[in-house]
């Protein structure tokens, strides 16, 4: 389609006309004019919702609404195309089987053997040795082998070694889902560990007798503690509900020597609808500061993110400090327990903190126990209702605590962002469907890559360059405070509003600091060149093997933030006043400042990207990508990659 | 008066002190004229804290059997807390206390009495002089001069006794303008935008009064500084209806029929009472310890205080608009043009003029549109957000723009020469320090107080190397160009380095600080032994007669 305007919203004024065309895997908008051809790039996967407003005299307002919090705002001239538009885009949003996920036809060209070995980068295997299983008191159990016991549960389950399979088998059938008490994290230096599992059958009155025993278990696993804490992180009030549906809570006269704890975590309908406020807040056209504080009270995410961080800091004290073991449940045991025991092991362990870590502990505590990422972030058509941003959140902690800490986490705030993309985008095979079982079964490791191999690829560009390994933030465990006034919780505009550059720092010291940190290196290495030289020159004093120099080149690398600041030379509207002004000609100002924004939105994007915006690349390229599914990389922005892009057709 | 005569006990033993995310620590406490000294008994780890009275906002008692507890909360918003055995003791160091917090007269201030034990290498008295700042402005324009038509003071008494108007202007026609404008504060330069050639003037409202009184002479002040055919606007810090409010008391607007060449826009910057309240109830709110969520948002939202920030960094970036991207020259007042006028002024300074983002250019900025230009430091920072009693002339007008400055700084992080710290500095020693450069509430108080002459000026004692090197911000490059912050909510944040300063381990930020520095300080190193290296070869690399072919 084409004259299509592409409209930025924090200004009417600032159009792009350009061409719209929809690919199997993408929806592309191509700026006309401009010789840069800017290009934006939205995968099918990562759109919400469509929404098709009323014709204007302009023409027909398309809103593309995107997982990722990007809103593409299209002016299509007839209402004809828009409609099409509008149709086959509703299609291609929800495709209704995983082969039509892009990650099937995704080809980063990596043969065979590099594919599998980017599968094999993290191995929960090896993740559990590390922690220091099995030992005397937690053995590998092999009950959901053809995954019979729990179809959500992973093959592998670490379990007390007193937990024999009539145990195992005998609690499962009194849980949820018949997911039963398994091992999360266990802390070698005190035995104390983390287990997980759903809500107990136990409505009013039932009780079992394998049940009480598994609890016994794992408290015998951690023989310096008489008790274990039992973590319902339900508000009490559904915990109490369940009970009359035959669900409920461990009641604390049953069982010996737990301690019982409420911690209330809303469910994931709370979470939807408060995200959506949340959202609804960051779109609105320039909001007051009140209009912005009340909307983002109102839609209490940051006291749901602040009440999963409270979760996870009761959690790693009890293990770290009193060295008592803790049971995590909710409903299912999927969702919020994951998030709370992901938050605690991270707390608790520096290693969660690693980039690699960091990959493990997704891996472990979110990919193996069977989080519903098909339903939660609606990869395949389904029941809207089952979406809610679980993980999100869980992403949204680690924000959190990197404020506080800055330099106790090897990544970024960009590592980030890219996760929480890829978990919508479909491109990679890790998080598709909703446990292991299914993914076995749909062979995704044959049949597609591995995200934890492409971003450990590009490590660099997600490094904090606060880290260092042996500094005393990385050490230990973690211990933020609580009370609001003493742990600002923020708002995360980074995230939610991600695609809107001109709200975020102009200069990032993130940015700028790695740069540093690479020229540091160059000098090292010059420094060594130049004292061996040196050394030969004095030994003789002729000198003819001279070894060339490398040059600095230090504009370069720091060319990154100092582009930044042709941002800088936009205002924004801060005056409406200023616009009906007479004495301003048409030439001036605003004219030449919508050229730099757009210009600069193409590189200030992640670097990443910004190396690589090909601007040459025409239309004609574009059919070679369709219909087959694109040979190209689509990036983790919606501008284009990439040197990695290959062309199969072509 | 003797200070002795209010210490009814100077001295107190077995006191316990309290502070946030500190041990409670045993020791002595001391009152003398101008401080609160505690010093710890342990032998191990002897510590003191140096209060200055002065420094104190409000302070409480209340009484457990015979322990006392005194709660002290301090100007810069940290709050401490005292235990003190024996009822008479700590009633008596109490009320010492307050009486040598509250001392009415300036001469009985610390910075009276301070003896510096440093050397003073620059007296900061005549660091910053206007006609440094003339001798600049000569160099790339002749359309302005010196003016020392307020030398005694009789002109404007809260203008400084030069100032720089445009050069078709006599002193005569300064005369009659200040009598047309509230307090004498005629229109003077602020800033001379070099880009373009284009001014900013800051001046007092007109005082136009109901029968619409108009001013030759100031008509054309104002007009000399607009190119031919070109417009100019008037920034008004108070809505239109406040405005037209203020010509019954005599005061007013500029009126189109009389400034056909100007436009004026009113962009609201809350009166300083409004800013006290939101003030204190924000520093209420981040002293609330309680867990829950809503209440503190709610409570910050509350306070309005981000929306004063917001406010007024619009307005800021308005009138640098107006300058840079409109081409056109702006005149900036609201009431009395002693703080909202100031704070944009100075603002839109910081985002036009990269030489205001260095160290010494942003203490030029202070000494000049503050300092000079006649905000009433004394009265507005007499108490902060603790007072108890009524407040009377006290607003935070220049801790908003210092806020103003961090918001900007914290979005463009590698364009300040300075770090946080030194806006915190500036903050502390606005409301209670040991140099004199803060008292008084204009030039003319602060001649008759021989301030230059009996205290010790901040600057002198801030410029000194070893000082500034922890003002310095690691990441600086500098930038010649304008920086455009953003005002959306999205973008400004609480200034925790003032608000949550006391209420929140600083540990684990300052390390992150310290990584920073250390980072850059490396990576300069190793370039300075690289080109060292490089020069001792290139020596003898030609001492061993090598032929060069580079």
């Amino acid at each position: 389609v084409e004259n299509v305007r592409l409209l930025d919203r924090l200004s009417s004024r600032r159009a792009a006309v350009g061409t719209l065309y929809l690919t199997a895997t993408h929806v592309i908008f191509v700026e006309n004019g401009s010789e840069t051809r800017k290009e934006t790039w939205v995968l099918h996967s990562q759109i919400s919702s469509i929404e098709k407003q009323a014709t204007t005299a302009t023409g027909c307002p398309l809103l593309i609404r995107c997982k990722n919090f990007q809103v593409i705002h299209l002016v299509i001239p007839q209402e004809r195309d828009c409609h099409d538009v509008y149709l086959s885009l509703i299609r291609l949003a929800r495709p209704v089987k995983y082969e039509e996920l892009y990650c099937f036809s995704f080809n980063p060209k990596l043969d065979k053997e590099e594919r599998e070995q980017g599968w094999k980068l993290v191995d929960l295997h090896e993740e559990y040795n590390r922690m220091g299983v099995p030992n005397n008191y937690w053995q590998i159990s092999d009950v959901n082998r053809d995954y019979g016991v729990c179809d959500s549960y992973p093959t592998e389950i670490y379990v007390p070694k007193s937990a024999t399979a009539h145990i195992i088998v005998g609690s499962s059938k009194f849980r949820s889902r018949r997911r039963f008490p398994a091992l999360s994290y266990y802390c070698k230096g005190n035995n104390a560990s983390i287990c997980r599992s759903s809500q107990p059958l136990s409505g009013f009155s039932a009780r079992c007798l394998e049940d009480e025993q598994m609890l016994q278990a794992i408290r015998k696993a951690n023989p310096g503690s008489d008790f274990i804490y039992v973590v319902d992180t339900r508000p009490k009030l559904n915990a109490m509900a369940n009970r009359a549906a035959g669900k409920g809570y461990e009641n604390e006269d049953n069982y010996s020597n737990i301690k019982f704890q409420f911690i209330g975590i809303e469910n994931i309908h709370v979470m939807r609808n408060s995200l959506q406020k949340m959202l609804e807040v960051c779109e609105l056209k320039s909001p007051s500061m009140s209009d912005f504080l009340w909307g983002l009270e109102n839609s209490g995410w940051l006291k749901h993110i602040k009440a999963i961080m409270d979760a996870g800091i009761f959690i790693a004290k009890a293990v770290a400090e009193e060295g008592v073991s803790v049971l995590v449940h909710c409903s299912d045991g999927w969702d919020r327990t994951a998030q709370v025991c992901s938050v605690a092991s991270l707390l608790l362990d520096p290693y969660y903190r690693t980039m690699k870590g960091f990959m493990v502990l997704i891996e472990k505590d979110w990919v193996s126990f069977g989080h519903k990422f098909n339903h939660r972030y609606g990869n395949l058509d389904g029941d809207p209702k089952e979406i809610s941003p679980v993980i999100d959140q869980f992403i949204e902690c680690v924000w959190q605590l990197m404020e506080q800490f800055p330099c106790a986490f090897e990544f970024n705030e960009r590592f980030l962002i890219h996760i929480q993309h890829h978990i919508y985008s479909c491109q990679f095979g890790n998080f598709l469907c909703n446990s292991q079982k299914e993914r076995r079964e749909l062979k995704i490791k044959e049949r597609t890559y591995s995200l934890w191999a492409h971003l450990w690829k590009n490590r660099a560009d997600y490094l904090n360059p606060l880290y260092r390994s042996d500094h005393s933030q990385t050490q230990g465990t973690l211990q933020p405070q609580i009370a609001p006034c003493n742990f600002l919780y923020k708002f995360w505009s980074g995230m939610y509003n991600r695609f809107e550059k001109g709200l975020h720092p102009r200069q990032s010291v993130t940015d700028y600091l790695m740069a540093v940190k690479e020229e540091t290196q160059q000098l090292e290495e010059e420094l060594e060149v130049l004292q061996e030289r040196l050394a030969n020159l004095q030994k003789s004093q002729s000198g003819n093997n001279k070894v060339k120099s490398k040059q600095q080149d230090r504009s370069k690398q720091f060319g990154l933030y100092t582009s930044n600041n042709s941002l800088a030379n936009t205002p924004q509207e801060y005056s409406n006043d200023l616009k009906s002004f007479p004495s301003r000609s048409p030439s001036q100002g605003d004219e030449d400042s919508a050229l730099i924004l757009t210009q600069d939105n193409l590189k200030s994007s992640d670097p990443d990207l910004s190396a690589n915006s090909d601007q040459e690349s025409g239309v004609e390229d574009l059919s070679c990508r369709s219909p087959s599914g694109g040979g190209c990389l689509p990036s983790e922005d919606s501008g284009k990659d990439s040197d990695e892009a290959v062309f199969l057709a072509g | 008066m003797e200070f002795a005569e209010l210490i009814k006990t100077p001295r107190a033993d077995n006191v316990a002190l309290h502070r946030p995310f500190h041990p409670a620590v045993e020791g002595t406490l001391c009152l003398t004229g101008h401080h609160l000294i505690f010093s710890s008994r342990r032998r191990d780890n002897a510590e003191e804290l140096w209060l200055l009275h002065s420094n104190i906002d409000s302070i409480d008692k209340r009484f457990v059997g015979s322990l006392g507890t005194i709660v002290i909360r301090c100007k810069d918003l940290r709050i401490i807390q005292l235990d003190i055995p024996g009822m008479e003791e700590c009633l008596n160091i109490a009320s010492s206390i307050e009486a040598l917090s509250t001392l009415d007269s300036v001469t009985l201030m610390y910075p009276f009495f301070y003896r510096p034990m440093f050397e003073v290498l620059e007296d900061g008295w005549s660091s910053f002089l206007l006609e440094q700042e003339f001798e600049l402005l000569s160099s790339v324009t002749n359309e302005w001069r010196l003016s020392c038509v307020n030398k005694e003071f009789s002109v404007c008494p809260s203008y400084p006794p030069v100032v720089i108007v445009p050069k078709s202007i006599d002193d005569e026609a300064l005369r009659k303008v200040a009598l047309f404008r509230h307090g004498g504060r005629f229109p003077v330069l602020s800033y001379y935008h070099k880009k373009n050639g284009m001014a900013m003037l800051r001046s007092s409202q007109p005082l136009t009064g109901t029968n619409g009184r108009r001013c030759k002479e100031d008509e054309k002040l104002i007009n000399a500084t607009l190119r031919s055919g070109r417009r100019g606007f008037v920034i008004d810090t108070r809505p239109l209806a406040v405005a037209q409010q203020a010509r019954a008391k005599g005061g007013g607007f500029e009126q189109e029929v009389h400034y056909p060449q100007w436009r004026r826009i009113h962009k609201y910057i809350e009166r300083f009472n409004i800013l006290q309240e939101s003030f204190i109830k924000l520093v209420e709110a981040c002293n609330d310890q309680s867990h829950n969520m809503d209440r503190w948002l709610s409570k910050l939202e509350a306070s309005n205080w981000l929306t004063h920030i917001k406010e007024l960094l619009t307005a800021a970036c308005l009138a640098a608009q107006c300058i840079d991207r409109e081409g056109a020259s702006v005149l900036v007042h609201g009431s009395e043009g002693t703080d909202s006028t100031l704070q944009v002024t100075s603002l839109a300074q910081i985002i036009l003029d990269p030489r205001c983002r260095t160290i010494r250019g942003f203490e030029a900025l202070v000494v000049r549109e503050w300092l000079q230009a006649g905000h009433p430091f004394q009265q507005r920072c007499a108490q902060s957000a603790y007072s108890n009693s009524k407040q009377k002339w006290e607003a935070p007008v220049f801790l908003l723009f210092l806020e103003c400055v961090w918001q900007i700084h914290r979005q463009f992080p590698c364009s300040f020469e300075f770090n946080e710290q030194f806006l915190i500095l500036l903050f502390e020693h606005a409301y209670a320090s040991q140099f004199g450069t803060f008292l008084g509430n204009n030039e003319n108080e602060r001649a008759k107080l021989k301030l230059p002459q009996k205290t010790m000026s901040l600057w002198s004692w801030v410029n000194r190397p070893e000082e500034l090197s922890r003002f310095q911000n690691p990441l600086y490059e500098a930038n010649s160009l304008v920086i455009w912050p953003s005002v959306a909510p999205q973008s400004l944040q609480l200034w925790e380095g003032v608000f949550l300063r006391w209420n929140r381990p600083s540990k684990f930020l300052e390390e992150a600080e310290e990584e920073r520095i250390n980072i850059i300080k490396y990576n300069k190193e190793l370039q300075a032994k690289v080109n060292a290296l490089r020069r001792q070869l290139a020596e003898l690399e030609t001492d061993g007669e090598v032929p060069e072919e580079e």
